[in-house]
């Protein structure tokens, strides 16, 4: 990859704030990260870490009344933040495109999928509808769905769950996205389709030279998928790095906590699963220091001070641990 | 498909056989009171209730007279009122129903119209003032009686303005038959359709809205944006296509009970002899035969527009097709 | 060796699907869970897992087949004679919220059970029976005393679980069915149910029915492990056997697709099956998973495997069932 290139999407210190109560409450907090070409960069992070609200953010798509989006996010140069939703819509669906955890309900139930797919492309050209119809069939059948021009004539209940996303990736695809947004997209799948969904996402980059950011609450989906990994936690980021670094040697003890607490396939069982106590604190009630705090093995004194997110070999790390020089122990990696 | 849509219509067919019988035990085989009696109306003579006795089977079991009823109600179509000297009495069901038919028909018109716009519009601009004026204007159309509202029509109308530029083109009141004048039919109406209509706007208009609101956080809403469509096609499109089965629904019902004399209101106000007046005309001089043959017509309406209404649903709803909602 | 505490014989689950159209939920299951042990289901969505567990608890009555429960076959028991039964045996839910009734207080709510039954000896509880007992209950699954007087929605997911085990525990059933308790959680929580189950078994010597989707979960928590497919139990066998050296190669399959949390070094791994999971209304003749099956040969499109003891102890229904690689 070319260091000197713009990436293809810069975020710095993005901040959602969201009318809670009468009160401002801010569910995504200083969130920055960059994506280049043909890369794959996971978001990982517990329910209601804000992962989804700041994908939202990047398609324009936070509607909520009074909802308040601060920071830059710029693509191929244009600021999105603050971009009037006339402009958003130009961008949607044409150069960024979004796919969503579930795909039955993410279809409109009365439409068949390839009329809905030839809406998108419709949409951004002006194409014959039976120009259209060829491109959503060829469409179709690259992302592996047999028999495409008859799944096209198919309603959304009428396919199952690993058809449906694909036709949504399809349908995602349509106009050639130089970025696409990927919320939960094998969540709501079983696990030999979901393993056949993230293959077809790692083949998008090679074959469509896509950009993927990848939202996700498995950690197993990350490593299998990712090129960059950052972790959510409470709306503000614990840590980023290279996928296999951090996986390797994670150094925020919330990634440390969240790899161990997973449940080993392979080799001994452990008698009990390491686990962490508590549970997240909502946006509002986070703690002024660092957000982990209460639930850290490691917090002391000098984490009642919200620590910066600051470089440690090739991941950064919002923690005060690295700084003190304690680092956290390499993981025994076992496959 | 096509075998869903026969076994409706058989369904259809089963259920109206079943109201006929059941109005028919309800009016002629009450216990306690002699059919006879009650059709030949009060003070007849009793040659009179002798032929009665014959004509109708009373002397007969219940089958038989309830097929001999069915017959003159369908077949031969003689049914005869003793109370109201002898009139035919399918030909005078006949003659009202196009004078309701012609009046739901052109309100309902109105009303799915006006309240879709309406309905829409609001939902598209929720919390403007655009929003709340529109469905002020509905709950005052809710709130007006119909009655009344007929009677300040005509009044403007017929009298107090009849005379200004403004409804002299306004004929007397009744109806025009549309085969004999269609401009005239067209103009006795229109006062009526609107009157008939505004109530139904209100209630279709807020319905609407509630529910495109509803599914505007529906999925697919937020996946047809992040398509980049227009933020019409999205409303229209996706929103009020899948938001239209209430609508649906709901529409079958109200102009089925108005086409079976639900309407009386405003016929009686506009002096318009359709099925309602008919009806009260019957219940009052407790007419029966009159009353047996609207009672069967209004079943007939009803149970058509249900059908209809599954059959749109079919037409609507991909699931419902495949029996999956 | 002892005798089974809950059994199913050659269940058959139907249901009517509309256009005389029949789905075949569980087509001939047949499964002995013997006390003190923890059975896992797995298998993908729709294969009748939870009809399988809500089965075993006749919550939903097999159209054919016996279910035992200790000895006594509760297949065709009235609900009368059932109830007392059913103290014996309890469910967990997936939605730990829906199954909680939200307008009433945790203490209510965990009370129901002990006031509806009648105690060992068949009389009623008193109020202080009852409070003895909740302070109990909370202190085992590891909740406040506080959280007596609060509603559901004050809980968080986790939370919410505990209080649903603290209910089913309430009358000391020997056998839990817990059908996808810990799917809805997320991982740092999922870990301390999921420990929560174990520690229980431990001390109140529980036997687990325990339904799961996500295999890692299970093999933390079984001893042993039966594997569905379409409605019939493909594998079924000690949960480190099954696990480590898969015999069916859907079992194989399923453990090969989990993701790891690991990045290999040796780059991406290619998905090991293609295609869905076949409609249950018209399941594939012969061998159910022989239109995804790599190893599958001409037999198996028409010959139905059925479970046998390949000599290992474990059953497999397979013709050609893998060779054991440990
Ligand atoms: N419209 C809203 N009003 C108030 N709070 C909201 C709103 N939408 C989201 N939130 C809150 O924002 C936080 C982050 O939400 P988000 O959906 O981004 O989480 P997530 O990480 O995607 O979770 P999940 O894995 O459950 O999808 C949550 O606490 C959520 O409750
Ligand atoms: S800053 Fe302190 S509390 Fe936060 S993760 Fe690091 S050690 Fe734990
Ligand atoms: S019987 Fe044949 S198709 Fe079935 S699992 Fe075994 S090898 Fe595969
Ligand atoms: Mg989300």
């Amino acid at each position: 990859m070319d260091a000197d290139a713009p990436p293809l999407l810069a975020v710095r210190d993005l901040t959602i704030a969201l009318p809670v109560g009468g009160r401002m409450v801010t569910i995504v907090d200083s969130v920055s990260f960059t994506l280049g070409a043909r890369e794959i960069l996971g978001i990982v992070g517990e329910s209601g870490s804000g992962k989804s609200m700041t994908a939202l953010a990047l398609m324009g798509l936070i509607d909520a009344p009074g909802a308040r989006i601060t920071g830059s996010a710029r693509f191929k140069g244009r600021e999105l933040v603050g971009l009037p939703q006339r402009a958003f819509r130009t961008l949607r669906g044409r150069e960024i495109a979004m796919i969503f955890q579930d795909p039955m309900t993410a279809f409109t139930p009365v439409y068949t999928v390839g009329w809905q797919i030839d809406e998108q492309i419709r949409a951004h050209g002006r194409v014959t509808r039976k120009d259209a119809r060829v491109r959503t069939i060829r469409l179709l059948g690259d992302m592996g769905v047999p028999d495409p021009a008859r799944v096209a004539d198919r309603y959304p209940h009428q396919l199952s769950g690993g058809l449906r996303q694909r036709a949504m990736i399809a349908m995602a695809l349509s106009c050639n996205p130089s970025l696409l947004i990927a919320d939960e997209p094998t969540t709501a799948l079983d696990v030999t389709v979901q393993a056949q969904i993230l293959d077809l996402l790692r083949r998008l980059r090679r074959e469509y030279g896509s950009s993927v950011l990848l939202i996700t609450h498995d950690m197993g989906v990350v490593a299998e998928t990712c090129d960059r990994t950052m972790v959510l936690y409470s709306g503000t980021i614990a840590e980023r790095g290279p996928t296999g670094a951090v996986f390797a040697r994670p150094g925020h003890p919330y990634t440390a906590a969240l790899l161990d607490s997973i449940p080993p396939l392979h080799g001994a069982r452990p008698a009990r699963l390491p686990s962490i106590p508590g549970s997240p604190p909502a946006p509002a009630d986070r703690p002024a220091g660092c957000p982990f705090a209460p639930r850290c093995g490691y917090a002391h004194d000098a984490c009642a001070v919200r620590p910066p997110l600051l470089p440690r070999g090739v991941q950064d790390i919002a923690c005060v641990l690295p700084a003190e020089g304690r680092d956290l122990p390499a993981r025994c990696v076992s496959a | 498909m096509a075998m869903a849509v026969l076994r409706r219509l058989g369904q259809t067919l089963f259920v109206l056989f079943g109201i006929s019988v059941l109005v028919f035990l309800v009016f002629f085989a009450t216990p306690g009171a002699d059919p006879t009696a009650r059709i030949a109306g009060r003070n007849a003579s009793p040659q009179t209730i002798a032929r009665v006795r014959v004509e109708y089977g009373f002397d007969r079991p219940l089958p038989v007279q309830y097929v001999r009823m069915m017959e003159k109600l369908f077949v031969t179509r003689d049914l005869t009122s003793y109370v109201n000297r002898g009139e035919l009495v399918v030909p005078e069901v006949f003659q009202a129903a196009p004078v309701t038919v012609s009046l739901v028909t052109g309100a309902a018109l109105i009303w799915v119209l006006a309240s879709v716009a309406m309905g829409t519009l609001a939902a598209a601009l929720r919390g403007t003032w655009v929003d709340r004026g529109l469905m002020m204007l509905g709950l005052v159309g809710i709130s007006i009686p119909v009655f009344w509202l007929g009677q300040v029509a005509n009044l403007l109308t017929q009298s107090r303005y009849h005379d200004s530029w403004l409804f002299s083109w306004v004929p007397g009141l009744g109806y025009v038959p549309f085969t004999q004048d269609p401009l005239g039919w067209f103009r006795a109406l229109v006062i009526p359709w609107v009157t008939l209509a505004v109530l139904f706007v209100g209630i279709y208009s807020r319905v609407l809205r509630a529910d495109l609101v509803a599914v505007r956080g529906e999925d697919f809403m937020r996946t047809a944006r992040a398509k980049g469509l227009s933020p019409a096609r999205v409303l229209l499109f996706h929103g009020l296509r899948t938001s239209m089965m209430t609508f649906v629904s709901l529409f079958g019902l109200d102009f089925a009970q108005l086409v079976g004399g639900g309407a009386l209101l405003t016929e009686v106000v506009f002096g318009l002899q359709g099925v309602g007046r008919l009806t009260y005309q019957a219940l009052g001089n407790l007419d029966l035969p009159l009353i047996m043959a609207t009672v069967m017509y209004s079943a007939v309406f009803v149970v058509i527009a249900n059908a209809v209404v599954d059959m749109l649903y079919l037409l609507l709803d991909p699931r419902v097709r495949d029996g999956r909602a | 060796m002892t005798a089974p505490l809950i059994e199913a014989q050659s269940l058959r689950m139907e249901y009517r699907v509309g256009r005389g159209q029949v789905l075949r939920a569980l087509d001939g299951v047949s499964l002995a869970v013997r006390p003190g042990e923890v059975l896992g289901l797995v298998g993908e969505s729709g294969c009748g897992k939870s009809t399988l567990g809500r089965c075993l608890l006749r919550l939903a009555r097999p159209t054919a087949g016996r279910v035992i429960f200790d000895g006594t076959d509760i297949t065709a028991l009235p609900e009368r004679t059932l109830r007392p039964l059913r103290q014996g045996m309890q469910m967990v839910f997936q939605d730990s919220y829906a199954s909680l009734n939200p307008r009433r207080r945790i203490g209510e709510l965990i009370a129901e059970p002990l006031r509806v039954h009648r105690d060992g000896q068949g009389r009623r509880r008193t109020a202080g029976d009852i409070a003895a007992r909740l302070a109990e209950l909370l202190d085992l699954v590891g909740l406040p005393q506080a959280a007596l007087a609060r509603y559901p929605h004050e809980f968080s997911g986790g939370q919410r679980q505990r209080i649903n085990i603290a209910r089913a525990l309430a009358l000391s059933p020997r056998l839990v069915v817990a059908d996808e308790p810990v799917s809805a959680l997320d991982v740092s929580i999922q870990a301390q149910i999921v420990n929560l189950f174990m520690d229980l078994r431990d001390r109140l010597g529980l036997t687990y029915v325990f339904v799961a989707h996500d295999l890692a979960v299970v093999r933390q928590i079984s001893t042993r492990v039966a594997v569905m497919y379409l409605g019939a139990i493909v594998e079924l066998g000690d949960a480190d056997t099954v696990l480590h050296s898969p015999a069916h190669p859907y079992t194989a399959a399923l453990i090969a697709a989990v993701p790891e949390p690991v990045v290999s070094p040796d780059g991406d791994r290619a998905p090991p099956l293609r295609g869905d999971v076949p409609s249950p209304i018209a399941p594939p003749p012969g061998c159910r998973f022989h239109t995804r099956c790599p190893i599958a040969q001409d037999r198996c499109r028409t010959d139905p495997p059925v479970l046998r003891d390949p000599g290992d102890g474990r059953q497999v229904a397979c013709h050609f069932p893998l060779e054991s690689s440990a």
